[in-house]
């Protein structure tokens, strides 16, 4: 076919008719020829469904992806971001539609806020009924009805039980210069200002702008002795003995702990940020329905069994701890009990008042 | 008639070069408001302020340093390649080149596992009882990096230069009784002016804009200019600092661009570009 048409083109009759198209005329059948091109290309995909998730870094067990597709025929698209706001910024941009995204509680409800996710149909996700009730109706989307939890956990700080003397059992630690360069601190927004903010003794949702500066200026002064701001570099680093502390999700643990026997994680006494991950559609979603198809997936107990024993993290369903091998599934840093969480709290979208975290975000990275 | 070659070029230039500078300044001049959108100088104002001035100052020091060192590295390498001494040249420009055929993420990546504390350079270090080196997540990494990544940018057109030159000026020069580092200072050099500049240029630009190699190899805490603008868009969602910083940015370069077009002097149709 392409022979044809590139003897066609050589035809000097052709090429006749190309000079007598005049400038805008041939300017016209450029363009055309380029919509035609594109048309083509993004034709390919349409023929076959598809769905576009948007997941966190080292967040799912890869395989249960392609058993997805053979299941159930729909093409997935997998593509990950390092911390909620990259993925806010990208979906509040537009320009990419997404099908599957897994925001934490407070970007949910900025999202929600926003208009940016769409209502799931519960019906369409039957296996929604697995998860264990404590896990359902919180603040951030309190009817479940744009959300179904995908992980919970708690914030904390890893350490390497011989490069670190002291108990680690406050926030304090963090700010300690006999581990100068030994600190690894997380390189997302409002989890690292929380930890100020909780060492302050403030909550991690104040809207209080001097509070707030006070955390800035706490971070800033804790700087010197941060030998790096990472999310996903964090657990390598700890397994590989380069840092003694990391400020770290919970789930990051159960992977560490196991790698490098070393390691031992805390839950500061000052409190901790309880966090849910959660699965929700996007309202630009090309295919609302192979989404709902991926999220009632994710949630059938085999699955997400499979799921949890790869990632480490704590699953809502019951059923499925119980099938999880005992050193993850009775290991309190991963799966905290009532006591834990006393002073747990857990993040809201803080509306106007985030311009001033994004403000004190900006002067610590620059400082 | 004749121009219309020139037509998809045209289009071309016109979507993807003056319609995003057109939105950059459009957003770096203004403000949301509540009732839409102003006019305001806000944006340039706060970049005026001493914390991101230093990021600036910190961007063209550490740029300068790896243009530099890359000039220092790359002029002697250059000569060896454009000269007789070594049969082989082709090798050397072989051995340059080669690692630019690798993802230039995947070579910064590497520098982590090499430099880190237990990485290879300490496990070589602490082999023959020498004082182990922690240089990861510092300002010595992030040049390191930029001089690894651009140093063939500062060769390639040297070398290109170089090897232009008349060999029978360079003879002359030694039959009229000059030394060769009389040659070399008064003959080679002054010729080679060209090949310098478009180097330093080659360098300098992606030196003073990355972010990548600072984010990998400074950890996230040596903000550099590059890294300042990165995250007004993709962190922070703020894309009027976001372009106020892009536009700085395009000045200093235009300036830095200016003041090299002066030493450039007369020979400019020997540069490269």
């Amino acid at each position: 076919m392409y022979k044809g048409f590139s003897k066609a083109c050589l035809e000097p009759k052709y090429m006749k008719g190309v000079k007598s198209l005049g400038r805008i005329g041939k300017a016209a059948a450029l363009f055309v020829a380029l919509v035609l091109l594109t048309a083509g290309l993004s034709g390919c995909t349409r023929d076959k469904p598809t769905i576009y998730v948007y997941n966190w870094g080292d967040y799912i067990d890869e395989s249960i992806l392609e058993e997805f597709e053979k299941e159930t025929k729909i093409k997935v698209v997998y593509d990950t971001y390092a911390t909620n706001e990259d993925m806010y910024v990208k979906i509040k941009a537009g320009g990419s539609a997404y099908d599957v995204i897994f925001p934490s509680d407070y970007m949910l409800t900025r999202m929600i806020e926003e208009d940016l996710v769409q209502k799931l149909d519960l019906s369409k996700i039957p296996n929604w009924k697995y998860i264990e009730k404590r896990h359902l109706g919180w603040d951030y989307d309190p009817a479940n009805e744009y959300s179904l939890p995908y992980y919970w956990g708690t914030v904390g700080i890893l350490y390497n039980t011989i490069m670190v003397g002291d108990p680690v059992d406050s926030w304090d630690i963090l700010w300690n210069p006999k581990y100068e360069k030994e600190i690894l601190m997380l390189d997302s927004q409002r989890d690292s200002i929380a930890v100020a903010l909780l060492r302050l003794g403030y909550s991690i949702n104040t809207l209080d702008e001097n509070e707030l500066a006070e955390a800035g200026e706490l971070l800033k002064e804790q700087k010197p002795l941060v030998l790096a701001y990472v999310v996903d570099e964090s657990q390598d680093k700890m397994i590989a003995g380069e840092a003694a502390m990391a400020v770290v999700w919970s789930g990051e643990v159960t992977v560490a702990k196991s790698q490098n026997p070393d390691l031992a994680f805390a839950i500061p006494q000052e409190g901790t940020n309880l966090w849910f991950d959660v699965m929700a559609v996007p309202k630009n979603a090309k295919n609302p329905e192979g989404a709902m198809a991926f999220i009632n997936f994710m949630l059938d107990p085999e699955i997400a069994y499979r799921n949890a024993d790869y990632t480490g993290y704590a699953v809502t369903h019951e059923s499925v701890r119980s099938m999880i091998r005992p050193e993850i599934s009775e290991d309190r840093s991963v799966y905290p009990e009532e006591e834990d969480l006393v002073n747990a709290e857990v993040f809201v979208n803080l509306g106007q008042t985030l311009s001033i975290y994004d403000r004190i975000w900006t002067e610590v990275k620059a400082h | 008639m004749k121009r219309s070659p020139l037509i998809p070029y045209l289009i071309w230039m016109v979507l993807f070069t003056v319609v995003p500078m057109v939105l950059v300044l459009y957003y770096a001049f203004t403000v949301p408001t509540e009732s839409g959108v102003t006019w305001s100088l806000q944006n340039f104002a706060r970049f005026f302020e001493p914390i991101y001035l230093r990021v600036l100052g910190r961007s063209i020091r550490l740029a300068v340093i790896s243009t530099a060192l890359c000039l220092i590295l790359g002029y002697p390498a250059a000569m060896v390649m454009a000269g007789n001494a070594f049969k082989r040249k082709h090798v050397i420009m072989l051995l340059f080149v080669v690692p630019m055929w690798m993802n230039f993420l995947l070579r910064t990546y590497a520098w982590l596992t090499i430099l880190e504390r237990n990485g290879f350079i300490n496990a070589l270090l602490s082999f023959f009882d020498l004082p182990r080196l922690n240089i990861l997540y510092t300002n010595s990494a992030v040049v390191l990096g930029m001089v690894y990544n651009f140093l063939p940018f500062m060769v390639l057109p040297i070398y290109s230069v170089l090897s232009k030159i008349d060999k029978g000026v360079v003879e002359a020069a030694g039959d009229l009784g000059a030394n060769p580092f009389q040659v070399f200072m008064r003959v080679i050099l002054p010729l080679s002016l060209p090949g310098v500049v478009s180097g330093i240029t080659m360098v300098f630009m992606p030196a003073m804009t990355t972010f990548v190699i600072s984010r990998l190899l400074g950890g996230g805490q040596f903000t550099l200019i590059g890294n300042l603008i990165e995250q007004q868009f993709l962190v922070v969602g703020d894309w009027g600092f976001g372009s106020a910083i892009s536009v700085v940015m395009i000045v200093v370069i235009l300036l830095s661009m200016a003041i090299m077009s002066f030493f450039e002097g007369e020979e400019k149709d020997v540069a490269l570009w």
